[in-house]
């Protein structure tokens, strides 16, 4: 049977603000155990939840930026379950009212993993995105048996962002997940470090027969800290509910943790007893209102888009959309990508595809971020330069580039020290054309008995002679004329 | 000495006639003397109250002295008092030290005030008599076999015994007018909003409010100026510039047009409160007042109501006593969901319990609309009540409670009808009114009657005036009970 | 809408409660005479009645984001039951 397989993602990102969602403590990661745990985080008998301004403009930003609704009342309700890590015993977060409701979409460039499939794009529906806090951490390191709860994370702000059941294939939750990863950056209200916790994905996983209509039972895998590890968990979530159901069985709903270890899920049986969460408007906050103001203040400390640059960059410097699409997947990479241009006034396609090609391996390759470069964009557009002007071929301008990440010096340092300075001098090409010419006389008159394909010989004699410093055009044209006698 | 007003005590204390550290320390005798037999206090820390009183003379010395600075007030157990054992009346926190001070004790400290200990209370709040504290029985000094009422009977007893000048009570249904009027002292719950909550023990959180409890209008005038005032670590604190709550004790009545609604004034009401609540309207007409018949049609839904939105707020509030970061854990347990199980069932007593079940109950998943949702539009309705009300009345007048004073173990078996004591006061906490209990004669058995003032929203200085005025006409909140 | 033991049950349950078999009956009993006094609710219509969920008609204030506390740790960790290297300790927490 051919299956279908739908795939849910709920992502918890934790908004970059300075202190905690309903408390003053900090939110630095790192800290010495529960030296960050106020009064309010540990839930002292009498304290009182304060809402964090910040975590209220992050979550507007994000709704703006997905095009969603804006609810102008959200309701902070209270999500009630005992967990060592929950000080207060419930959850405060938003249920009926999310701060960003429906209308929310990403639009996601996709390369299927396996097979010879092309890469597309695709509309991913966001419901909703709600406000609320995070829990504490339990750590199960050996003390005498026992766990060690530390709430220095407790009341961090996150922002849950729900999606449709519209993604198909673990590629397509891979995509959807860089591209939330890369916008929640790109806007610039979470750090997105997945190490630290700080972008964390639950993936809802079902199948179905091929064209069925109802949902198959989903399960809900947890802990999906790294965009490889959520491939390989949905995909072997994926061949077991197959399996069961191919089996004649049945699958049953429920939480399961993805162990990468072993490279399967398993069933979280813990978090699975009487879920009655008793959900109610937390009656230690009020709603919260977002005004026209509000909105406007938020608009106005937005940067331009992903998709909105994309286009322009199609629109505005010939890009192909592919390209377009890479350069746009982080604001630091854009940002390099239009300062290079911009110093080398124009030249777009070149200057992309020197970025994403050069550049981008050595960053690869070094694991460095494009803000670490040791080649900035203005010194980049300076070697371009020279390539556009003549003063060195696309070939030298690769060892020019090596120089310059090694640390020699911008462009025209190197280009001078090294006499890389490309020949255009007619007369010195000249002399060496007629020095190749007058020592290889079988060559030449192969070449005018018609065989024009040894004329790649004397172009490599010449490149060789000149030390490849030769301008080509000029180099070509000369031997044309000279062959031709 | 132990009669005297706030205003002389302060007038006495400015005159150096007599210093805080006497005045403490006559107040800590007269309390190692008498409590035995009350059970008022949880706490009593006599080297934490003379310092504090030390300091405050040296304030008065220098001339920078307020008027609480001084004067020994008693604090309920709820509120958290930085160093002090804060209990709220369960074994759940029997060794719990705070290490933080509340919004209210900051505002005391501020003052100059002295903290003369922690008064016993109904656990968590939850009760009218004041027996299902950890710490024992609270006793009323009007009659050793009588309960003090609650939740803040510890605090009233105290007045009323004179075993402090002053103290604060909190107010969720009832807790501090109730008691006040079953031990003939004055108590006044301000509006929602005007006291705030921040670290004081969370019950309800939308109904509970904090107030003082004194002997007389004129006492509570100059504490509800300490405590009231904006907070901004409570989210429901109200933005309002200060008042003094004092300025207008001396306006005449002339004119006062007072509601007194049908349903207070129906079955269940005993002959003799309505006896002395009828005497002490007479006194108010003569006063100048009239009286108008209002009606509270939705009155018969307020135990209801309450009795669905408070326990269910309790259930989730009181879910962070789970003996993880502070309080009482069960001594032996075989895992984490035993040990959650047994410190709670250990730590709660039997009220606190059946409130959070309850609570739970009417959360939970089929039950929401049913119970939480239901009682919520319904609170709705009771509070247009007063709005209807107050349309053809300044003030409300009531009994405070349907009966005087019950005897000790009369109810404690029958929830129910322990709830049902609080049938005219618990309306008023979910308009979110200011309420207020004034002493009113007494009963058939010579247990005190509490005259209950309701006045609209933000209304506490007209509502301390009006009770002024009536306690310069009589002298039953200068009666002090005999024999304890 | 009547209460019984497997509702007891289920509540304390959900509250952490540790109820013996010998005291469910008690609170069922209790219990449901709670629950018949707040039955009265019920015959009332509340068609259109909008849910009352503060006492004021009051909006959320927002407060900068600044972090302002500093570390108590030692402070609230005085009263705590079991503590260890700055750790709060529970029975083994399983996943």
């Amino acid at each position: 049977m051919q299956w279908e397989i739908v795939i849910g993602l709920e992502t918890h990102a934790q908004l970059n603000t300075h202190s905690k969602i309903f408390s003053g403590a900090a939110t630095a990661y790192g800290a010495a155990p529960n030296t960050q745990a106020c009064a309010v985080d540990i839930a002292l008998p009498g304290v009182l939840p304060v809402f964090n301004r910040a975590a209220a403009e992050k979550a507007v930003k994000f709704g703006l930026a997905i095009g969603a609704r804006i609810n102008r009342r959200s309701v902070f309700e209270r999500k009630n379950y005992f967990y060592p890590d929950l000080p207060k015993g419930y959850q405060t977060t938003q249920l009926e009212l999310p701060i960003v409701a429906e209308g929310g979409t990403l639009q996601i460039q996709v390369t299927p993993s396996t097979g010879s499939g092309q890469a597309y794009e695709k509309t991913i529906r966001i419901t909703r995105a709600h406000l609320e806090e995070d829990a504490g951490k339990s750590l199960h390191e050996d003390f005498h048996g026992m766990t060690g709860i530390d709430l220095n994370r407790a009341g961090t702000p996150l922002v849950e962002i729900v999606t449709e059941p519209d993604l198909r294939s673990s590629a397509e939750a891979v995509a959807y997940a860089k591209k939330l990863h890369s916008l929640v950056r790109w806007i610039g209200i979470c750090d997105g470090n997945m190490q630290e916790g700080s972008f964390r994905c639950d993936a809802n996983v079902s199948v179905r027969p091929m064209g069925v209509e109802t949902l198959g039972t989903r399960c809900e895998i947890k802990n999906l800290n790294s965009f490889k590890f959520m491939e390989k968990a949905i995909e072997y979530e994926v061949r077991r509910q197959i399996e069961i159901l191919e089996d004649g069985g049945r699958i049953i709903q429920e939480t399961r943790l993805y162990d990468p270890d072993r490279d399967e899920t398993r069933s979280m049986r813990s978090k699975e007893e009487a879920n009655d969460y008793r959900y109610f408007p937390d009656p230690d906050l009020l709603p919260l209102v977002v005004d026209e103001a509000f909105l406007d203040q938020a608009r106005a400390t937005m940067p331009e888009l992903p998709q909105a640059m994309r286009e322009r960059f199609v629109r505005d410097q010939g890009l192909p959309a592919y390209d377009a699409g890479i350069l746009t997947t982080s604001r630091e990479l854009a940002g390099y990508f239009e300062d290079t241009v911009k110093a080398l006034g124009g030249e777009a396609k070149m200057a992309t595809n020197w970025i994403m090609g050069d550049l981008s391996a050595q960053l690869n390759k070094e694991g460095l971020e494009i803000t670490n470069s040791p080649i900035t964009a203005g010194k980049l557009a300076g070697l371009l330069q020279r390539i556009v002007d003549g003063t060195i071929s696309g070939k030298i301008a690769k060892e020019v580039f090596s120089a310059m990440w090694a640390g020699e010096g911008d462009a025209d340092t190197i280009i001078e020290a090294k006499g890389l300075k490309q020949v255009s001098d007619s007369g010195a090409i000249e002399k060496i054309v007629d020095e190749i010419i007058a020592a290889n006389p079988a060559q030449v008159a192969e070449y005018r008995s018609g065989k024009e394909k040894v004329f790649g010989f004397f172009v490599g004699l010449a490149m060789k002679a000149s030390k490849g410093k030769a301008n080509p055009a000029q180099l070509n044209e000369i031997l044309k004329k000279k062959l031709a006698g | 000495m132990f009669n005297t007003s706030l205003k002389e005590l302060s007038a006495q204390l400015a005159s150096k006639k007599i210093s805080s550290v006497e005045l403490t320390q006559t107040f800590l005798d007269r309390i190692r003397e008498l409590n035995p037999r009350l059970n008022a206090f949880i706490t009593i820390d006599e080297n934490k109250s003379l310092a504090q009183a030390k300091t405050a003379d040296a304030l008065i010395a220098s001339g920078k002295a307020g008027p609480l600075t001084g004067i020994p007030v008693a604090q309920k157990d709820i509120f958290c008092a930085e160093g002090w054992l804060s209990t709220c009346g369960s074994k759940m926190l029997h060794n719990f030290v705070s290490p933080y001070d509340a919004h209210v004790i900051e505002q005391f400290n501020r003052a100059g005030a002295i903290n003369l200990g922690k008064t016993n209370m109904d656990e968590f709040a939850m009760g009218s008599s004041n027996e299902t504290s950890y710490f024992g029985k609270v006793k009323n000094p009007w009659d050793l076999n009588a309960v003090p009422g609650g939740s803040s009977g510890g605090s009233a007893a105290a007045v009323a015994a004179r075993l402090c000048p002053a103290a604060t009570g909190t107010d969720t249904g009832g807790s501090i007018r109730q008691p006040a009027a079953l031990n003939g002292i004055t108590g006044i719950k301000p509006t929602y909003g005007v006291v705030s909550r921040y670290g004081m023990i969370a019950f309800a959180s939308s109904l509970d409010q904090g107030g003082p409890m004194a002997k007389s209008a004129e006492d509570c005038a100059l504490l509800l100026n300490v405590m009231a005032g904006f907070d901004s670590r409570d989210s429901t604190s109200l933005e309002r510039e200060k008042e003094d709550y004092g300025r207008d004790l001396e306006q005449p009545l002339k004119g006062l047009r007072i509601g007194l609604p049908k349903e207070y004034f129906a079955e269940g009401l005993s002959a003799d409160v309505a006896q002395a609540i009828e005497a002490a309207l007479a006194e108010y007409r003569k006063l100048g007042a009239e009286t108008v018949e209002i009606s509270l049609p939705n009155s018969k839904l307020a135990v209801p109501v309450y009795y669905v939105l408070a326990p269910a707020e309790a259930s989730s509030n009181l879910a962070r006593f789970d003996g993880v970061r502070y309080g009482y854990r069960a001594p032996e347990y075989t895992d984490l969901a035993d040990m959650y199980g047994k410190s709670r069932a250990q730590g709660f007593g039997a009220e606190v319990k059946r409130r959070i079940m309850i609570g739970t109950y009417v959360l939970s998943a089929g039950y929401y609309d049913a119970y939480y949702l239901k009682a919520q539009k319904l609170r709705r309705l009771i509070a247009q009540d007063f709005t209807n009300a107050f349309a053809q009345c300044d003030m409300i007048m009531g009994p405070t409670a349907p009966t005087t004073a019950f005897n000790l173990g009369e109810k404690s078996d029958d929830p129910v009808s322990m709830y049902l004591s609080d049938i005219y006061t618990i309306a008023v906490n979910l308009a979110g009114l200011p309420g207020m209990s004034v002493p009113a004669g007494f009963g058939a058995n010579g247990r005190p009657v509490g005259l209950q003032i309701i006045g609209n929203y933000f209304s506490e200085a007209k509502m301390l005036n009006v009770a002024h005025q009536f306690q310069k006409a009589t002298d039953w909140h200068t009666r002090m009970p005999q024999g304890i | 809408m009547s209460l019984n033991l497997a509702d007891v049950k289920r509540i304390a349950h959900l509250a952490r409660i540790a109820v013996e078999e010998d005291e469910m009956p008690g609170y069922l009993q209790q219990l449901s005479n709670i629950l018949n006094l707040v039955e009265e609710m019920q015959a009332v219509d509340t068609t259109g009645i909008e849910p009352m969920a503060h006492a004021q008609d009051v909006v959320l204030r927002l407060r900068n984001d600044v972090a302002t506390e500093t570390d108590r740790r030692a402070a609230y960790q005085a009263v705590a039951p079991q503590v260890e290297a700055g750790l709060y300790l529970v029975p083994k927490v399983i996943e």
